[in-house]
C-alpha cells in the first residue's frame, strides 16, 4: 500500500470541507470508509462515545440517512436549505504510519452556517483518521475512516 | 392589565386557547410569578449531589436555585443568591463546596443548609438590628422540597397542594422507571443534552403527547431512515438506531390504539397499551437479574409496562422503558432551554444505558434530524401566532363536554385532551391564591 505524502493528506481534508460547502453530499459521503464513524463529542475532553452521550456518533448508515433526507420533498426544516462555509487552518499531520496504513490529521477551523436571516459561527477542531483504500474504480484513492 | 382569575379565564376556553399564552411576555412573567412558584417543579436528581457539600445550580421558572447535599446527608434546595447584595454564590454549575458556601464578593459564608455562618468585620452590624433582618437567616431555602425516590421537586410558594395531592397516581411512572433497576436505584449518567429553542415552553410540553404529528413532521427523518433501511441486504440484523427511529413512522392506528391516560392536575401519559419502545430487542442477562430481585411475576409486570411519554405538569416529561427525563425550562415567552437527562439503572447491564444514550443522541440532541422537524414547527408557530387574522389555537380533537370532571381515564391515543387538561391545570395553578 503506498504512503501518501503530507500534501495529499492536507488536500484530502481541504477537499472534504469544500464538498460540504458546495453541497456535493454524495461525493462527500463517498470519502468515508464503510466502517467509518463521524464523532462529535458532547463533553470537553470526552474519550468514550458509548457510555457518554455524543452530539453525533454516526456510522455510514446514519450519515447516508442525513444525506438522503436533504433530497426529500418534505424535509421542512431544510426549506430553505442551510448554506455553510469552512475556514480551515492548514491541517496538521499528527502521525503517518505507512505500515499500519494509518494517518491522523488535526484541523482547527471556523465554520459559518446560514439559513433565512440567521447566521451562526462555530469554532471547532476536526481530527481525521485516514487510510488508503483500494476501490473497484481505476486507481486507488484515500478515504477517511475512524 | 391586573392579574386576576378573570384575565386568565379569557385566555383559556374549553376547546381553544388565546395565542397570548404562547407569545405574550406579560403572560410569561405572570407564569414565572404565580404558576411556577405555586407548582411542584423538578429540580434535579439526588445522584447529582451524592456527597456532603455537592451542589448543582439550576432554575425553578426563572429563579436561580441550588440543589445541595447538606453536611448531615439531607438534600436541600436553596435560592442561589447572597442575602447581602444578591450575588450568585456558586462559580460553577456543579461541584463540591465542602462544609460551607462563601460569597466571592464580601466573603459572607453559609452552611450547606443556607444558614449564615460568618461575616468578616461582623462588629459593623452591632446595634443595627441585624438579627431581625432577612439577611441574618442566610441563603433563603426553598420551603417545600420533596425527594421522591431520587427525583427532587420543590414548590416555592406556600399556597398550592402538598406533594401527594399534586401528583396522585401519576407517581406510578416514576415507580416503573426506578423499579426497572434490580436494586430500585437510578443514577444520572452519560451527560446532559442542552438544546436552546426559540419558542414557548408549552409548545414543547404539548408535543410530548402529540400523536398526530410523528408520521407527518418526521416523515423526512424517520421516513428516510425506514426507506434507507429497506435497501439493506436481506438478513442484516436491524441496527439499534433503526429500532429507535423507525417507530416514529407508525401509522395513525398504532397511536390511536396506544392510548392516553389522564391524571389530575395536568399530568398524563401516552402509551397505555404499547408504545414506540415496546419492540426493542431483549438485553442479555437483564431479565435474569430482574427475576432474581423481584421474582418472575413482578419482573414481568414491571417490564411489560411500556409507557411512552409521561408528562408531569408543568414542564417535564419522562420515559420509563428507556431512562430519560426532559425538562422544558422557560427563559422567555419565545425561548426555552430543553435539558435531556439520562439515567443508569443501577445493577442492570450497560447495554440499557447504551440504548438510552443512543436514543437521547438520535432524538433529543441539537444535531438530531428528528428534533429539527419539531423545532421547525414550533418556530413557525411562534411566528404565525403574531397574525391577528385568528388569535386562537385550536385544541378540540376528540373533545368531550364532560371531560373536565373525569380523572384517571384511558382514552384514544390521538386525543388533544391532555393539552386541554394541561391548560385547565395552568389556569388552576396560575390563579391559586389570587
Amino acid at each position: 500500500m503506498r504512503s501518501p505524502p503530507i500534501r495529499e493528506l492536507i488536500d484530502f481534508v481541504v477537499r472534504e470541507a469544500r464538498l460540504i460547502d458546495q453541497q456535493r453530499f454524495d461525493e462527500w459521503l463517498d470519502m468515508y470508509a464503510d466502517d467509518a464513524f463521524y464523532w462529535m463529542p458532547l463533553e470537553w475532553n470526552q474519550t468514550d462515545p458509548r457510555l457518554t452521550c455524543s452530539l453525533m456518533y454516526e456510522d455510514k448508515l446514519l450519515l447516508s440517512i442525513r444525506v438522503e433526507r436533504l433530497k426529500g420533498a418534505r424535509t421542512f426544516s431544510q426549506k430553505p436549505k442551510s448554506r455553510c462555509h469552512h475556514v480551515l487552518q492548514t491541517p496538521q499531520v499528527d502521525s503517518r504510519d505507512a505500515a499500519a496504513n494509518s494517518y491522523v490529521t488535526w484541523t482547527p477551523m471556523h465554520y459559518v452556517e446560514t439559513r433565512l436571516d440567521e447566521q451562526a459561527l462555530y469554532a471547532a477542531w476536526a481530527t481525521h483518521h485516514l487510510s488508503v483504500e483500494r476501490r473497484q474504480a481505476a486507481g486507488s484513492s484515500s478515504s477517511a475512516s475512524t | 392589565m391586573p392579574a386576576t382569575p378573570r384575565r386568565f379565564a379569557r385566555l383559556v376556553r374549553e376547546q381553544e386557547v388565546h395565542r397570548d399564552v404562547y407569545v405574550s411576555e406579560e403572560v410569561f412573567q405572570l407564569e414565572m410569578e404565580h404558576m411556577f412558584p405555586n407548582s411542584w417543579v423538578y429540580v434535579g436528581h439526588d445522584s447529582q449531589v451524592p456527597n456532603p457539600g455537592d451542589y448543582f445550580g439550576t432554575t425553578i421558572g426563572t429563579q436561580p436555585v441550588l440543589l445541595v447535599r447538606h453536611t448531615d446527608g439531607t438534600v436541600h434546595v436553596l435560592h442561589n443568591r447572597c442575602p447581602h447584595k444578591g450575588t450568585r454564590i456558586t462559580s460553577e454549575t456543579c461541584g463540591n463546596t465542602g462544609k460551607f458556601f462563601r460569597c466571592p464578593y464580601h466573603a459572607w459564608s453559609f452552611k450547606t443548609d443556607g444558614s449564615l455562618l460568618a461575616i468578616p468585620l461582623k462588629k459593623g452590624y452591632e446595634n443595627t438590628g441585624f438579627e431581625q433582618s432577612r439577611a441574618a437567616s442566610g441563603m433563603a431555602p426553598v420551603r417545600h422540597v420533596r425527594n421522591y425516590r431520587g427525583f427532587v421537586f420543590a414548590k416555592i410558594n406556600d399556597v398550592g397542594l402538598d406533594f401527594e395531592e399534586f401528583f396522585g397516581e401519576s407517581l406510578s411512572s416514576f415507580d416503573n422507571m426506578v423499579d426497572r433497576s434490580p436494586v430500585g436505584q437510578l443514577e444520572v449518567a452519560g451527560g446532559v443534552l442542552r438544546y436552546m429553542h426559540n419558542c414557548n415552553w408549552k409548545m414543547l410540553v404539548e408535543n410530548q403527547t402529540d400523536t398526530c404529528h410523528p408520521m407527518v413532521a418526521h416523515e423526512s427523518s424517520a421516513g428516510t431512515a425506514v426507506e434507507v433501511w429497506k435497501k439493506a441486504p436481506p438478513g442484516t440484523r436491524k441496527p439499534m438506531a433503526v429500532e429507535i427511529i423507525a417507530p416514529f413512522m407508525s401509522p395513525y392506528e398504532f397511536f390511536e390504539n396506544m392510548g392516553i391516560r389522564i391524571w389530575d392536575n395536568g399530568h398524563g401519559h401516552t402509551g397505555v397499551h404499547h408504545s414506540i419502545h415496546s419492540d426493542y430487542s431483549a438485553v442479555p442477562g437483564y431479565f435474569d437479574k430482574m427475576t432474581a430481585a423481584y421474582g418472575e411475576a413482578r419482573a414481568k409486570a414491571i417490564l411489560d409496562e411500556n409507557r411512552h411519554n409521561t408528562v408531569y405538569f408543568p414542564n417535564i416529561m419522562i420515559k420509563g422503558p428507556i431512562q430519560l427525563l426532559r425538562q422544558f425550562k422557560p427563559i422567555a415567552a419565545n425561548k426555552t432551554l430543553v435539558e435531556s437527562w439520562t439515567f443508569q439503572l443501577v445493577d442492570a447491564p450497560d447495554m440499557l444505558l447504551e440504548r438510552t444514550l443512543m436514543y437521547n443522541r438520535l432524538i433529543n440532541a441539537p444535531t438530531s434530524i428528528v428534533g429539527h422537524d419539531d423545532l421547525e414547527m414550533y418556530e413557525r408557530a411562534q411566528e404565525g401566532l403574531h397574525s391577528n387574522g385568528n388569535e386562537w389555537v385550536n385544541l378540540q380533537r376528540l373533545y368531550s363536554p364532560d371531560e373536565a370532571e373525569q380523572t384517571n381515564v384511558a382514552i384514544n391515543g390521538t386525543s388533544e385532551w391532555p393539552m386541554r387538561h394541561q391548560f385547565r391545570a395552568w389556569t388552576k395553578f396560575m390563579t391559586m391564591g389570587m
